[in-house]
């Protein structure tokens, strides 16, 4: 590279040898230049290929989904339906109420727990831990995150289920409690990570002028760096929400799978994902099951979505601010 | 005259209980997921043996090792990584060295954040839609490869755009002053001294594409295969897919064997995040500006 450079500098017979300087002598179009110029475009192919590629998901499932909506598609009972009787030979129906309602219940619940353990853990490890404590507290929960969704579900299904219906004395423990557990310890690591980052992002003179106008820690942490991180912590919490909204396996194995408006926690239901998971592979490609399980697709990736754009608006909302 | 005050007594105590409480609630977060996993090693740890890693199923999955699963995997793992390294590394390039602050960054940054938060199972239906049936590629490696790589794309962007952008501005100023061009700033200063960060970022994808079951499920893996597949349009078992057959399709599994399998999915899982965490904080330390 020291050769290139040192020509490019002063290439020989450079201006100042020939007295008049010309803009051609400014001109490096030589081979450096060129190579640049594709690697340029390389990388903004690279840059560009999200946008394609979250366009491409959209088009590709409203592609295959597409024949139901303009055609077998109601409207009124694919969303105010709980008969999902995709199957039925006679009169088959496509209502997701009851899935939408199983869903909803599962992600309800286990925000019920994650929202506060998360926070509280992320306040502990951000303003009150030290030194090592908190660099173990963070990698522990950066490696429970990362614990995949299929070994939750395998938790819910073998060790969670027998210890539900031994504790409640119910005779199945395949429930939207379970669900909502097992999706809440896995939705809290990620949001405890994100919310210890927004507080983190508080400038540490908010808490010096505090602490100077004679604030204890605690009031310090509730009074001033809360109040300063609340839309980070709103945006962890909504990617919480996002994350439980879309996942797959852990409530496929956990909620009993059974088409159900839950009444209590101790019913079984069925989540959206978890109907693509599960009868994706019987249905023939084009039929009727398959486009409706696409229209759920659609369905899903519109609202996390605008979940997550929520999300986005809300934290740059406090970078701004 | 500092003797404390009652005042000052009250306030040390809330402080405490509040430092108390806050530690109670992180305790109660992370203890029940350890015992879960005590719980896993406990039931399936005895299974753990080299006829188990490297043997082949029998009986109808209900007996025997998990290789052509374990195989399947890194064949799975190994494609996605050569497909969403590149294209990451390029992206973070584009977002870390040449884009400017204007809407249409944005826009990318607005699509990798989405690109990361649709369901996996939506990526299942990208992955039927566009490369099984659309490209014809039908259910293979190769298909569910592509829509894993498509999938933890923004892991790779993310952790290399970090490790880019903490290469302090003055050395591309300097590199630059000396009359190299931008790319040859980038491929002799920038990321030699990111290269590192990104490899961090590489171990998480491969631990994420590790575990990852939903988005094959429907392009690529299969339940069961007598044979080890041999090139990137074969079908083949994935460690992920096997525990979920195992555990919910095939009965009378006796129990250790779906903990077994589990066990080893975790441990793999979480021995290239400790690896990854172990080197970002070598890297940290050893960090020259």
């Amino acid at each position: 590279m020291a050769n290139d450079i040192a020509e490019g500098a002063s290439p020989a017979g450079g201006p100042a040898q020939r007295g008049r300087i010309q803009a051609t002598d400014f001109d490096r179009r030589d081979a450096d230049w060129y190579i640049d110029q594709g690697i340029q475009l390389l990388v903004f192919i690279g840059g560009i290929s999200a946008i394609v590629f979250i366009i491409g998901i959209f088009v590709f499932i409203t592609k295959e989904g597409f024949g139901f909506i303009f055609g077998e598609m109601d409207f009124g009972q694919f969303f105010t339906s709980p008969r999902w009787r995709p199957t039925s030979e006679y009169n088959p129906t496509y209502g997701i109420l009851a899935l939408v309602a199983g869903t909803a219940s599962v992600t309800g619940l286990a925000m019920l727990i994650a929202i506060p353990f998360s926070l509280g853990a992320a306040i502990y490890i951000a303003e009150f831990a030290t030194g090592k404590t908190r660099e173990y507290l963070k990698i522990l929960v950066e490696l429970l995150a990362a614990i995949p969704s299929i070994v939750w579900g395998f938790i819910g299904l073998t060790i969670m289920n027998p210890l539900i219906i031994k504790i409640f004395d119910v005779p199945i423990g395949l429930t939207v409690l379970n669900a909502g557990v097992i999706l809440g310890l896995m939705a809290a690591p990620i949001m405890t990570s994100i919310a210890e980052d927004a507080l983190k992002a508080v400038p540490d003179r908010y808490r010096e002028a505090a602490e100077a106008m004679g604030a204890t820690h605690w009031q310090v942490t509730i009074k001033v760096v809360l109040p300063a991180a609340r839309n980070g912590l709103l945006g962890a919490v909504l990617l919480g929400v996002g994350r439980g909204f879309g996942e797959t396996m852990a409530v496929l194995m956990a909620t009993g799978h059974a088409i159900n408006l839950p009444s209590s926690i101790f019913d079984s239901v069925r989540a959206l994902t978890a109907t693509i998971a599960a009868e994706l592979g019987e249905t023939a490609v084009g039929s009727n099951h398959y486009m409706a399980l696409f229209t759920i697709g659609i369905f899903l990736f519109v609202v996390t979505f605008v979940i997550n754009l929520t999300a986005d608006l809300v934290v740059r909302g406090v970078r701004k601010g | 005259m500092f003797a404390a005050t009652e005042l000052n007594q009250r306030d040390k105590n809330t402080q405490t209980l509040f430092r108390m409480g806050f530690m109670l609630v992180t305790a109660l977060l992370i203890l029940p997921v350890l015992l879960i996993l005590a719980t896993l090693v406990y039931k399936g740890g005895s299974i753990i043996s080299a006829e188990f890693l490297f043997g082949d199923p029998t009986n109808g999955m209900r007996e025997g090792g998990i290789f052509p699963a374990l195989y399947g995997t890194v064949w799975l793992v190994a494609v996605a990584l050569l497909v969403s390294v590149p294209l990451g590394v390029a992206a973070a390039v584009y977002l870390s060295e040449y884009a400017g602050d204007n809407w249409f960054t944005r826009v990318i940054n607005l699509a990798i954040i989405n690109l990361a938060g649709v369901p996996s199972i939506v990526h299942a239906l990208f992955g039927v839609g566009a490369f099984v049936l659309f490209f014809g590629i039908g259910t293979s490696i190769l298909a569910a490869s592509l829509t894993l790589a498509i999938m933890t794309l923004p892991v790779v962007i993310v952790a290399t755009r970090e490790s880019l952008q903490a290469v302090p501005r003055e050395f591309r100023e300097a590199c630059w002053n000396m009359g190299a061009t931008r790319w040859q700033t980038i491929r002799r200063v920038v990321l030699p001294n990111a290269v590192s960060g990104i490899l961090t970022g590489v171990i998480l994808e491969v631990s994420r594409t590790t575990g990852e079951t939903a988005p094959i499920m429907f392009t690529g893996a299969a339940f069961f295969l007598p044979f080890l597949p041999e090139s990137v349009f074969d079908q083949t078992m994935a460690l992920s897919l096997h525990l979920y057959v195992i555990t919910t399709q095939v009965p009378g599994v006796p129990e250790a064997l779906p903990f077994g399998v589990a066990l080893v999915l975790i441990g793999m899982v979480l021995l290239m995040n400790s690896f990854s965490i172990a080197l970002r904080m070598w890297l940290r330390g050893r960090k020259k500006w």
